[in-house]
């Protein structure tokens, strides 16, 4: 059997690693073209997992077990359920798209940017794929070298305050997590986390190792109250490391409350499922109006990402069927429409050198094209029927409703804040009169971007659409999920 | 009873050889330094053979148990040689260019390299001191080999008062712990404190006193002031020394008298290093932060360093002693790194030791930028570099051993040492290069030290061999 995870893992990896050794500064060319075969072929690699997989169970598909680090009963341990297979194959299409749109917009050091990218997917789908504890943690924690420099390096003005913020956020929350599987392997004698799911545990026990998990996790989602890195290194972030971090990486935050959090800590999940519930309602409402003030539009989509991160949180802790879907739903399609919105920013940042919102204005009459795709993607991020927004959000609040109606009520304020502040914001950019000379220079979007913001608006229409093939894929694995979180393991 | 040579014969090796460098460099001309360089790395790579090629299954002991020659001996003294012979392949350039390539160093290291085999294998109270100051003497010289500048002289009488006096602190500690039982035998000291024999008030009075000696070789919070100003001081090769290879001969020192002589009174050391641990942890943390000297910041770094080696130590079981030997062993191998890319950005009349000297490394030269970058990750211990593994072993012996809270703390510290170690990383590739001179190191002290470097890698990948090796070593050697 050919060992697709591994492949996942590794080719961008290698791809990466060749960018570097043969990549040089004075022949861009070069690093690009591997760099974008790298990611094809990375992403190639995943299909299989999503075509092959067999929807009918819940259990480790594509599974491969090797002897790591035998001191510590530690396995490279790869495979994916439904859960964690669409990610994969998310972030390898997110590479690619990652590597195409900094074609000519990347200048300095090309080979390094390209290869920081493709390490990161790498590793990224690593963290998706391992097993084993320790192995999910080695890929959690090096994906953040890549990323620190990727802000540091070719972000804006207020780079090393924003790439240094975002790591040691990160860092602080996965070292008590580390502390936290630490203590589980002494209590388990194994890394194998899917054994954990069996392993009874106090109250006391479960609400501590949830407080060490919840710091680790709800900072990447990230949860208010440690979203405050967020906003930064989004800003200062290139386009490309703006797409990554909140296509992909903040999913990992969500995929660790529903790979640890839930099936471990059952108990402690329910205990605390009110205080949960009403982080994520204060990140849906409060962070909607943060959004709808912004002057940045990076920044505006930063709060934004957070505000729909809160519903998947949400609909994580409403604890049915339907919340669970839509609250991976909703990140799926935060991974295409949020990627989608900083590449359309990026477009307009390469002309105009500003992300001020002030600074456009009838940005339709000179980049018609451009305006029609940046209206899809405000709907799609606005919720609106018939784009991939509305699918997850949709199902979150029917959920919603099915616990408590108020709960209902409160969460489907999101469908008029988002829509506020992202049409909003779309107004003041795109419609109106020619707003200055910058404005009137622009030229509309060149076939590369043409073609990679179609391959995107394919994406969210499609899943829009027809979001069958993806709900199935989850479906079993969802419903194995609620069967541990019901059981006490008191 | 018949002379037993074998277990002692790397020393006399090395002995040997020291001597006749010392003879042949007396008729060498300035011009042909080289050749006594070149002994001196013949004879530590000899002896590390050696070791090697004499490394028997089980402990062999000889002079009525005065030496011992078991694994963990020959793993920490093969470490040590070769840390020393990198410092002076490292350091060549350097050396040569301050005029410092002379016969005293090369002798004066070869019998610093032998004191701390005669530690590493010591098996008695006498023969661990005889190392002891052998080696402590020995660097006290070489920190002062400078002779003629003032930052070196002060570095080397700070360091010799110092440590004069912690020597001073051990053998009175000693001589407690001999009333006590009557005994100055490691292995025989173990048997009266396990059966509770002789008088406990003395026993740990004598205890407190030799841990504040052997607190001081490892340069632990409060007995680490002389270690930014030795490390600061003293020419870089000779820091290298000092923060690799005697922290190996410090950390023997530490097993053979805590894990094993005073093994009976674990409950009392224990407590001891808590607070050993948990203040070099806090202070060497904070205080790197603000440094802007980067010997000195690899100093507060190396007192945070010991303070998590500890960790694993004060679990004070097969777990713990495995995982402080592993993280010692990679500490140094990481020192040695860090250590070997300042010398490397090193010239005449410059000393690289500046934060600033780092700034935009990666547009003068990506491969040593990104040679620093996987030090700088591995000593805020992030993975895949070997860091990592270290501190995390070390944790999962503190957390088993019941330490949870403790290991809490240590891992909050920890991301406060990120913070110095990521501003490293900011100034290779954030910023824009003040310098742009080529750099200077002989060949092989870059080949080498992209081995040492991608080591850091390797073993982050797959760090089995060695930790395996660690905790096969520690079963042989009978600790525990």
């Amino acid at each position: 059997m050919t060992p697709y995870l591994s492949l996942s893992v590794w080719v961008p990896v290698v791809a990466g690693l060749a960018v570097l050794a043969i990549g040089r500064d004075r022949d861009a060319g070069i690093a690009r073209w591997i760099a974008l075969a790298g990611a094809i072929a990375g992403f190639a690699v995943t299909l299989p997992l999503f075509f092959h997989f067999d929807t009918g169970t819940s259990a480790m598909q594509f599974v491969e077990r090797s002897s790591w680090i035998p001191r510590f009963d530690i396995w490279y341990h790869l495979g994916v359920d439904g859960i964690s297979v669409l990610f994969i194959v998310l972030n390898a299409f997110t590479t690619v798209l990652v590597v195409w749109s900094a074609w000519e917009v990347i200048q300095t050091r090309v080979a390094q940017y390209m290869a920081a990218f493709l390490i990161m997917s790498g590793l990224i789908n690593g963290a998706f794929a391992a097993l084993d504890a320790v192995l999910f943690y080695v890929f959690f924690e090096a994906m953040l070298i890549p990323m620190y420099l990727i802000i540091g390096v070719w972000g804006g003005p207020n780079r090393v305050y924003a790439a240094i913020k975002f790591f040691l956020y990160t860092l602080l929350g996965s070292l008590l997590m580390l502390v936290a599987l630490i203590y589980l392997y002494g209590a388990s004698d194994t890394f194998s986390f899917l054994e954990w799911y069996n392993l009874p545990l106090s109250l006391r026990t479960q609400v501590l190792l949830f407080v060490a998990f919840f710091l680790a996790f709800s900072v990447k989602v990230p949860m208010w109250p440690v979203h405050t890195w967020l906003p930064d290194a989004h800003v200062e972030a290139p386009t490309g490391g703006s797409v990554v971090l909140a296509a992909i990486t903040l999913k990992i935050g969500g995929y660790g409350f529903v790979r640890f959090i839930l099936p471990i800590l059952p108990d402690a999940s329910r205990y605390l499922s009110g205080f949960v519930i009403a982080l994520s309602l204060i990140a849906v409402i409060y962070i909607g109006f943060v959004a709808l003030v912004q002057a940045d539009m990076k920044k505006l989509i930063a709060y934004s990402s957070i505000s729909h991160m809160g519903f998947v949180t949400l609909g994580f802790f409403l604890f049915s069927p339907i919340g669970m879907a839509g609250g991976l739903a909703q990140m799926l399609s935060h991974g295409f429409v949020s990627a989608a919105m900083f590449l359309c920013v990026g477009v307009m940042y390469d002309r105009v050198h500003s992300r001020q919102i002030a600074d456009y204005g009838g940005v339709v009459n000179t980049m018609p094209k451009f305006a029609a795709f940046m209206m899809l993607f405000a709907m799609a991020n606005a919720g609106l029927p018939a784009t991939s927004g509305f699918v997850g959000e949709f199902m979150v609040i029917l959920a919603a409703v099915g616990v408590n109606f108020w709960l209902a009520v409160l969460a489907a304020t999101t469908l008029v804040l988002g829509a506020a502040y992202t049409l909003w914001m779309y107004k003041r950019v795109i419609f109106g009169a020619v707003a200055n000379e910058h404005v009137a220079g622009l030229t509309d979007l060149s076939s590369r971007e043409f073609w990679l913001l179609a391959t995107v608006a394919a994406a969210v229409l499609l899943m829009g659409v027809w979001p069958k093939p993806f709900l199935d894929v989850m479906n079993a694995s969802v419903v194995d999920l609620l069967a541990h979180v019901a059981k006490s393991k008191l | 009873m018949e002379l037993q040579l074998a277990p002692i014969l790397p020393e006399i090796v090395l002995l040997a050889a020291a001597c006749v460098v010392l003879v042949v460099d007396l008729f060498l001309p300035d011009a042909k330094r080289h050749v006594s360089y070149w002994l001196t790395q013949l004879a530590l790579l000899g002896t590390a053979w050696l070791v090697l090629a004499t490394a028997s299954q089980d402990p062999v002991r000889a002079f009525g148990n005065m030496v011992v020659d078991d694994m963990v001996a020959d793993l920490l003294i093969l470490f040590s040689l070769v840390a020393v012979s990198l410092s002076l392949f490292y350091g060549r350039h350097y050396l040569v260019a301050r005029g410092l390539f002379r016969g005293e160093l090369f002798v004066l290291l070869m019998f610093a390299a032998l004191g701390m085999m005669v530690m590493i294998s010591a098996s008695h109270f006498l023969t661990l001191y005889l190392g002891l100051e052998l080696m402590s003497l020995s660097t006290y010289a070489l920190v002062a080999l400078h002779r003629d500048q003032a930052a070196p002289a002060e570095a080397a009488m700070k360091y010799f008062v110092l440590g004069a006096m912690a020597s001073g602190l051990f053998l009175y500690g000693v001589s407690m712990i001999y009333g006590a039982t009557g005994a100055l035998d490691v292995d025989l000291v173990m048997q009266a404190t396990m059966a509770g024999a002789g008088n406990r008030t003395l026993l740990v009075f004598g205890l407190v006193f030799v841990l504040s000696g052997i607190a001081f070789k490892l340069g632990v919070v409060p007995y680490h002031m002389w270690i930014p100003d030795v490390y600061h001081g003293a020419p870089t090769p000779i820091t290298l020394v000092i923060g690799t290879a005697t922290k190996l001969a410090a950390f023997a020192l530490t097993l053979r008298v805590l894990a094993r002589a005073l093994a009976g009174i674990e409950f009392d050391w224990q407590g001891m290093l808590i607070v050993l641990s948990l203040l070099s942890m806090v202070l060497g943390n904070v205080i790197a932060i603000a440094q802007t000297n980067i010997k000195r910041m690899l100093a507060y770094s190396t007192i945070a360093n010991m303070g998590y080696m500890l960790l694993g130590f004060l679990a004070a079981d097969a777990a713990g002693l495995s995982a402080a030997l592993f993280y010692a062993v990679t500490y140094v191998i990481t020192s040695l790194a860090s250590f070997g890319i300042v010398l490397l950005l090193t010239r005449e009349g410059f000393e690289a030791d500046s934060l600033d000297d780092y700034r935009g490394l990666n547009q003068r030269s990506p491969w040593w930028a990104f040679m620093m970058l996987l030090v700088m990750f591995s000593l805020a211990g992030v993975p895949p570099t070997v860091g990592f593994y270290a501190k995390f072993a070390v944790f999962e012996a503190a957390i088993n051993a019941q330490f949870l809270w403790l290991t809490v703390l240590a891992v909050l510290t920890s991301v406060i040492g990120a913070f110095y170690y990521l501003r490293i990383v900011k100034l290779m590739y954030f910023d824009e290069p003040v310098d742009r001179s080529p750099l200077e190191a002989n060949g092989d002290a870059r080949a080498l030290l992209s081995v040492n470097g991608l080591a850091l890698l390797a073993l982050g990948i797959l760090p089995q061999p060695l930790m395996g090796l660690c905790a096969i070593a520690l079963a042989q050697s009978q600790f525990h």
